[in-house]
């Protein structure tokens, strides 16, 4: 498929105006959430927020924000591993995400060993390479997870352990719908998220919450079109799953990451930045994988901290923006204590997350 | 973080393709996904997570253009 093709396409004005007329017509105040890094940044960089407001839909981001939603004690656990002496790998947001006294970055400023990585894959070259302990920050939704699920079921180099990070997408909207501080009329669902998981896991939620649900593309008009398809569910009553991202997503999902999911991970209770512990939304790895577990591997070091109570950094919001309660902009440290070179929470701090997308485009 | 960036197998060596994304050649794990030199993936942190499909892509297009027609029609 050529550039000119998707570009043409899916960023074609015409339809753009022609969907922004349809809902107009439609006369609906809706409030809609997505819970995608992604999905915000064309939301933003594309006008579409400002379009959508227009004609009555108010869209929030949710905990859509893998680094966003880790929690300050899992910050402070890979911080306790780089002060210990442990080689430390992570994605680059990871990087500045403040714990209580310091962030990797800074950390790395002291002498820690801690090397950024674009893929798990670059975490194992790098055990491959040394003696010492490499541990990877495995952050992500069922888009990253399968990647980190292929390297351990091939049993990688005894030095490399992984600190499971992970979060499963829809166990948090149910805990988004089923804490009910927001009067929601449909859900857009992440569109890569879905490539892996299908569009079947989110049946229940439809079914349960009465909720219409679109599962949605990146390009500007891929999500103009999901808001047109919730928005004309909402007004015939009916409370589905659809697809708009079929270029992409099957129903049944990438089987093959599925599986290697199964087989490597078993689902735990974890908590979210800004939410209790929800049920079923975390993995740990299964036994059989347990040595590549860094929980597992380093007690002395890890068992003292799941132990102690944290705190969100004082002042810091992102708990409500994560939970689409407040817009970023409506913090009061946003853009002036709080900003992308020195930030306090981590909503900031990820291109994914909604505070920064806002600041970078405000 | 789940940004995935479409691009074109140019070779394939067990897991590994050279994936080029518009000019740029750049590795990628395919062990996650059934692809051919040639097919086009969507990439996300080093691995290629599924195939895109061309045909689907016209299909979906096709399926605006119904919700578009149908809604003017209401």
């Amino acid at each position: 498929m050529s550039e000119e093709f998707n570009k043409f396409k899916f960023r074609n004005e015409k339809v753009a105006k022609d969907i922004i007329e349809q809902l107009n017509n439609l006369e609906l105040e809706l409030s809609i959430m997505h819970v995608c890094g992604t999905h915000q940044d064309t939301l933003v960089k594309h006008g579409l927020e400002g379009m959508l407001r227009d004609v009555g839909i108010r869209i929030l981001q949710g905990p859509g924000c893998p680094v966003c939603v880790t929690t300050p004690r899992e910050v402070e656990e890979i911080l306790a591993l780089a002060r210990n002496g442990i080689t430390v790998t992570a994605f680059g947001d990871m990087i500045k995400v403040p714990g209580v006294n310091s962030s990797l970055y800074e950390a790395r400023s002291q002498g820690a060993d801690v090397r950024i990585v674009y893929s798990v894959d670059d975490a194992v070259d790098i055990a491959d390479k040394i003696e010492n302990d490499v541990v990877f920050m495995s952050v992500g939704f069922e888009t990253t997870s399968p990647s980190t699920a292929a390297v351990i079921a091939k049993r990688p180099s005894e030095n490399f352990s992984i600190l499971p990070c992970n979060r499963v997408v829809p166990p948090a909207l149910e805990a988004i719908l089923s804490m009910g501080e927001l009067k929601l009329d449909g859900l857009i669902e992440p569109g890569h998220v879905s490539t892996i998981i299908g569009t079947k896991p989110y049946e229940p939620l439809s079914e349960r919450y009465h909720i219409p649900q679109v599962v949605a593309g990146f390009e500007p008009v891929d999500l103009l079109m999901a808001v047109l398809m919730i928005a004309r569910q909402v007004k015939s009553g009916r409370a589905e799953v659809e697809n708009e991202y079929t270029r992409v997503v099957k129903s049944e999902g990438n089987l093959k990451a599925l599986e290697l999911l199964d087989q490597v991970f078993v689902p735990v209770d974890v908590e979210w930045r800004g939410f209790p512990k929800i049920p079923g939304s975390g993995y740990k790895l299964k036994k059989e994988y347990g040595s590549y577990d860094a929980r597992d591997r380093f007690p002395d070091i890890l068992e003292p901290i799941a132990d102690m109570e944290f705190h969100e950094p004082e002042g810091c919001l992102c708990g409500e923006v994560l939970r689409g309660l407040i817009d970023s902009r409506e913090c009061p440290m946003f853009g002036t204590e709080c900003t992308p070179m020195n930030p306090i929470g981590p909503c900031m701090v990820s291109s994914e997350g909604s505070c920064n997308i806002a600041f970078r485009y405000r | 973080m789940c940004l995935a960036v479409p691009g074109r197998i140019v070779s394939i060596q067990g897991d590994e393709a050279m994936v080029d994304f518009g000019g740029v050649t750049r590795k990628a794990n395919v062990s996650l996904v059934e692809v051919g030199k040639g097919d086009y993936v969507i990439v996300h942190a080093g691995y290629a997570i599924q195939i895109l499909d061309e045909e689907d892509a016209k299909k979906s297009l096709e399926t605006w253009d119904e919700i578009l027609r149908f809604e003017t029609g209401m």
